[in-house]
């Protein structure tokens, strides 16, 4: 048998017993039996001395060539058993992605605090700041100072809750004597200056009134706005409240009714009404809050010259904005911590 | 204030359907609450007059009548009401009419033919009468449909008036707004004077001028008072709301609603002397009609009368007295009409626990010329319907103490600012004329006299809002206001509410709102707080005082929820607090602190598979806490607190201020909140100070190495109940600067520790800025760690 033929049955054997071996061990034997010391290869290379040079030229060759061929093999056989027993491994690993992640979960806020936080945003993002007051108030803040003397007859609008040995005092009925406290605060503090700077505020916050059932709460909250400076008018009014009330709502359709009405701290005085748009109370208003410009005498109280300054103010009820956000039927439901009802406005 | 809509329409020229009269007045500030319509929607009922009534042959309780219906031939009805008689004339449905849920039919009834109903008042659905046919007049046009013989194509009206609006709550002040509104024409009733017929007076003096300067009185003698009401009237008042009593009552109340001012009628046979308008003496007492008998306060003024010296009658302007009222067996009557001022009627029939419609009215401002007027309304009703002598009036007058009504200035420039609607002067006077107020014109400026049925118009102000009002909130343009733009600030040493409140909700609590008004239990209970801040009106006994801690409410949100099987509940709620604090401001006398409290039961991560549950503890809860002050380090000093287990139970302390507490609820409240029988460990819960946990300083950096950091572990035995902290203390007050760390990795006690003794690992972090640390200098700092527990503490290193 020609030198050539033997070398390419060498080879052919040597692949055919790579592809039997069933993994790397199996593989190395095999290898030993064709590159090893005394593999055939090995063989092949030991008889080169005994022939011609000329032969031993061509030889050589042919048993490199046959070698590289061996060592070729040797590699595909290596990866392809690499590459299966990390198919198994992955396999083995392999997780059911369908069962829940682990851990602890989110909380979440209660839906007129997210109410807040929009109202918050919206009214930040036209240079409107937050401000605060206490709850227990004094009537002069709560009343007398915001025009509603005793015995006026506005007072029966409010029915307030008092403290007991605490004359004077009351739980405020509403979050407009913030106002108050806020202009005496700014005058005072710009004193100095021949312009005082614009007030912009709101004011979220809980109220009280003596007054319980399925659309009243004996608490809930408000928000008070209030704008004051050198040309501030009821149309500016109009034009804050309804924008403010098309991007609560994110609809540009939405039409609030501006209704006369009465406050001794406002004149002009206006409710702010809003259509329901679907449910069963569909096409039926909807009073959302008071508002108007700032009565002289409150500017007064709040230490500013009604002559040179005018402002607006407005009282908004967000339990019920966000009744009408989210489709709540029952006030009640914000206020006895029912989880299943607050666990879902995360 | 509830009204006839076709009343109002008598009184004024109306082009409007019912629905655009209503949206007019809402949107003038007349809100319109309701409408109802005077009767159901029912056609083919008729006035009809009973001719013959039989027997009904073949059943007892019916009878078979024949009515003529003005329908040419008589009909043969067979009727069942026990009333029913020949000659009486009634409403009458004809067959083919709609009533409410049914349609009359030519039918058998008992065998007997029928060809209608006739009708009960309830059938009508004007009230819900079913005792008998409605009898009516006996003069009625036979045929005539029902609907317009007793005007049941009406509406009643009920406006919701603001205090400002008081000239409104007449049927006159209404069809004058109206009027101005619309220039609709006026059609008031004229009221001529009544002569006197006889010289019976009564004089009257005016003994507290400013409560009542102006008053009139009138004898009408020889009054019917078992007159009857005439239907128009009772109709009226009924549609206003007033319950016919009697026809002097009545009357009373008629020219109340149609003008506005409040009358009383006293039995003259009863009254002594002449009648007085006085402050009450100490102690005087007196029976009002409703029955009360009250002990009015010194500015409470009276009517009274001269016998015994001096009697009081009836609280002036609120509500008469029982001796004094009128009744059945009146002949006589003395009639007033007096003008109160708001002042001297303002909250007092609220501080005695009631209000009259008298009261209502002159607390918000009865027109003060009006009297005279009324009281000759009033006569001439009187006298229309009861018969009887008129006296002459007698009008006691104290003009000094009368309102004034003083020019109100009105810049036309000053309008147009407020409003931001550029109005020209031009338009304001159409305005201001169509209101009908007297003024005045010059240039730009108006002087405007306020009418006297106006208590409203004092300044500039009340008139922008006429101007506003009559032109039209719809009307006055929305328009974004204008501003320098100024960026505002964003203190970054300082968290926002809302912030915070997304941090605690990312460690798994969920927001409350509770009541800040609790049960006074609560504050015995979780603030051992025997003098809470009370509420003198509390809407419910368990809502009678201020919480002085949010814990509370948690825990009854714990309750509520245990009970509907929500067994992991974690909430959290930031609110104020109330207690009395003599330096507190700004409210003096009670401080309000807000707080941030958070309550976690149950099992500390939701049930979950690969996990084995177990229920938060103190330790839990003490990290979220931790972990919204990072990186501010807090430090806890074990606390006696009412809320909670005294030995699981923490001050908690910021920078050397106490802010707050954090513990295990005391088994004892566990107990009684049937927390344990609702299946429930003991709740962890914190409340803090809002304030700490809304300053958050800005990052102050540490130079990081370059050179490795060596560790070293050491065990400690200690004495089982030495707190950490101080042994921590000493460790850290021995360790050089190149201590990075000394943390708490492992407690034990068990077996190869002595049962007096606690194993504790630390884990020592060394780094030097300057070079790398040899091993040597990590054993010295370490060696020098454990002298210092050793000394203070006596701790040995575990072998």
């Amino acid at each position: 048998m020609p030198a050539t033929e033997a070398l390419d049955q060498i080879v052919s054997q040597a692949r055919d017993e790579f592809a039997r071996a069933a993994d790397p061990a199996q593989l190395e034997q095999a290898k030993a039996r064709y590159l090893g010391k005394s593999g055939s290869i090995t063989e092949q290379m030991k008889g080169l001395g005994k022939v011609s040079p000329d032969e031993r030229r061509l030889l050589g060759a042919a048993i490199n060539a046959a070698k590289d061929q061996i060592e070729a093999a040797l590699a595909a056989r290596r990866e392809a058993l690499q590459n299966a027993a990390l198919e198994a491994q992955l396999a083995a690993e392999a997780l059911d992605v369908t069962l829940p992640g682990r851990g602890r979960k989110r909380g979440g806020l209660h839906p007129v605090s997210l109410t807040l936080e929009r109202i918050e945003q919206l009214f930040r993002s036209i240079g409107f700041e937050v401000a605060d007051g206490p709850e227990i108030e004094t009537d002069w803040h709560n009343f007398t100072a915001l025009n509603t003397p005793e015995n006026h007859p506005a007072r029966s609008m409010h029915d307030t809750f008092y403290l007991e040995d605490a004359p004077g005092l009351l739980l405020r009925t509403h979050t407009s004597p913030v106002q108050i406290r806020y202009m005496q605060q700014h005058a005072a503090r710009y004193a100095h200056l021949e312009r005082m700077p614009e007030i912009r505020i709101i004011a979220p916050g809980r109220v009280y009134r003596v007054d319980s059932d399925a659309t009243h709460s004996p608490m809930f909250h408000q928000v008070e706005g209030l704008m004051v400076g050198e040309r501030v008018s009821f149309a500016d009014l109009k034009g804050v409240v309804a924008d403010f009330l098309r991007r609560y709502f994110e609809s540009d359709e939405l039409k609030p009714r501006f209704r006369p009405s009465f406050f001794p701290f406002t004149e002009p005085s206006a409710e702010i009404d809003l259509a329901f748009t679907s449910g069963p109370l569909e096409g039926r208003w909807l009073e959302i809050g008071g508002c108007g410009v700032v009565h002289p005498n409150v500017l007064r109280h709040g230490g500013i010259d009604p002559e040179r300054y005018t402002g607006f103010a407005f009282g908004m009820g967000p339990d019920r904005l966000t009744m009408l956000r989210y489709g709540i039927a029952d006030l009640r439901l914000f206020f006895d911590g029912d989880l299943r009802f607050l666990a879902q406005f995360q | 204030m509830q009204f006839s809509e076709h009343w109002l329409r008598s009184l004024v020229d109306i082009s409007l359907s019912t629905e655009a009269l209503c949206d007019l007045l809402t949107m003038a500030g007349l809100e319109v609450e309701q409408v109802l319509p005077a009767a159901p929607p029912f056609t083919g009922i008729v006035v009809a007059r009973v001719l013959t009534l039989d027997k009904h042959p073949d059943a007892d309780k019916l009878k078979l009548c024949t009515v003529d219906a003005g329908q040419g031939a008589a009909l043969q009805i067979v009727c069942g009401a026990p009333n029913v008689a020949v000659g009486m004339v009634v409403p009458c449905a004809l067959v083919g009419a709609q009533l409410p849920g049914m349609t009359i039919r030519r039918a058998k009834v008992r065998g007997v033919e029928s060809n209608g109903m006739l009708c009960s008042a309830r059938e009508l659905g004007m009230s819900d009468d079913h005792s008998g046919l409605l009898a009516l007049a006996a003069d009625a046009p036979l045929g005539q449909d029902i609907r317009q013989h007793l005007g049941l194509d009406d509406n009643l009206i009920t406006l919701k008036l603001t205090p400002n609006r008081a000239d409104c709550l007449s049927l006159t002040g209404i069809a004058r707004e109206v009027a101005a509104l619309t220039g609709g024409a006026l059609k008031l009733p004229q009221v001529a004077p009544v002569a006197a017929a006889q010289e019976l007076t009564r004089a009257v003096v005016l003994d507290a001028p400013d409560a009542c300067p102006r008053y009139c009185g009138r004898v009408i003698s020889g009054v019917d008072a078992a007159a009857a009401s005439p239907q128009w009237l009772v109709q009226r008042l009924e549609r206003s709301g007033i319950r016919s009593i009697s026809a002097l009552v009545d009357v009373t109340n008629y020219v109340m609603l149609e003008l506005g001012q409040p009358l009383h009628a006293f039995d003259n046979a009863h009254l002594e002397g002449s009648i007085h308008v006085r402050y009450p003496a100490p102690g005087e007492r007196l029976k009002l009609l409703n029955g009360d008998t009250v002990t009015p306060e010194r500015d409470t003024a009276l009517i009274a009368d001269e016998a015994g010296g001096s009697r009081a009658l009836a609280l002036a302007g609120i509500m008469g007295g029982e001796d004094s009222g009128i009744g059945g067996a009146t002949k006589d009557l003395f009639l007033e009409s007096a003008y109160f001022s708001p002042q001297a009627i303002a909250g007092k029939a609220r501080a005695l626990g009631f209000s009259s419609d008298a009261s209502h009215r002159y607390e918000r401002g009865v027109d003060f010329v009006l009297q005279r007027q009324a009281i000759e309304r009033a006569t001439q009703l009187v006298l229309e319907i009861c018969g009887g002598v008129p006296g002459p009036v007698v009008e006691a007058v104290a003009a000094a103490h009368l309102p004034k009504r003083a020019e109100v200035k009105l810049r036309s420039a000053r309008a147009v600012r407020v409003i931001g609607c550029p109005f020209s002067a031009d338009q304001i006077g159409l305005i201001l004329k169509g209101l009908g107020f007297p003024l005045r014109r010059d240039g730009d400026d108006f002087y405007v006299t306020p009418p006297s049925y106006r208590f409203d118009i004092e300044i500039e102000e009340d008139l922008i809002e006429e101007i506003a009002r009559v032109f039209g909130y719809d009307n006055i343009p929305a328009l974004p206001p204008t501003g320098s733009l100024a960026m505002l600030a964003v203190p970054e040493e300082q968290r926002s509410v809302m912030g915070l409140r997304h941090l605690v909700a990312e460690r798994d609590y969920q927001e409350l709102v509770n009541f800040s008004f609790v049960d006074a239990a609560w504050e015995r209970d979780f603030c051992a707080s025997e003098a809470p801040v009370v509420l003198a009106n509390p809407i419910a006994s368990q809502m009678g005082v201020m919480r002085s801690s949010l814990i509370g409410g948690l825990v009854n949100a714990l309750v509520f929820n245990l009970k509907r099987r929500v067994n992991r509940v974690r909430v959290f709620e930031i609110g104020r607090c109330f207690r009395r604090d003599g330096q507190a401001q700004p409210v003096p006398g009670f401080a309000q602190p807000q707080r941030l409290a958070a309550l976690a039961a149950g099992p500390a991560d939701p049930e979950q598979w690969g996990e084995k549950s177990r229920n938060a503890d103190f330790y839990d809860v003490k990290c979220d806490l931790e972990a919204l002050f990072a990186p501010r380090l807090l430090r806890f000093e074990v606390v006696d607190h009412p809320a909670l287990h005294p030995g699981r139970a923490a001050r908690v302390m910021l920078e050397g201020q106490a802010i707050g507490v954090v513990g295990e609820l005391h088994p004892r409240w566990v107990q009684k909140y049937e927390l344990a029988a609702l299946g429930n460990s003991a709740p962890v819960v914190f409340e803090i100070e809002l304030g700490a946990l809304l300053a958050h300083p800005l990052p102050s950096l540490a130079e990081v190495s370059r050179f490795p950091s060596v560790v070293r572990d050491l065990a400690l035995l200690v004495a089982h109940d030495l707190p950490l902290q101080p042994l921590l203390d000493a460790m850290k007050g021995a360790a050089p600067a190149i201590v990075r760390a000394i943390e708490l990795f492992d407690q034990y006690q068990g077996a190869g520790v002595a049962p007096d003794q606690k194993s504790l690992a630390f884990r020592i972090v060394m780094q030097d800025t300057e070079k790398t640390l040899a091993d040597a200098d990590a054993d010295a700092v370490v060696a020098g760690l454990v002298d210092a527990a050793t000394k203070e503490f006596g701790a040995r290193l575990r072998a």
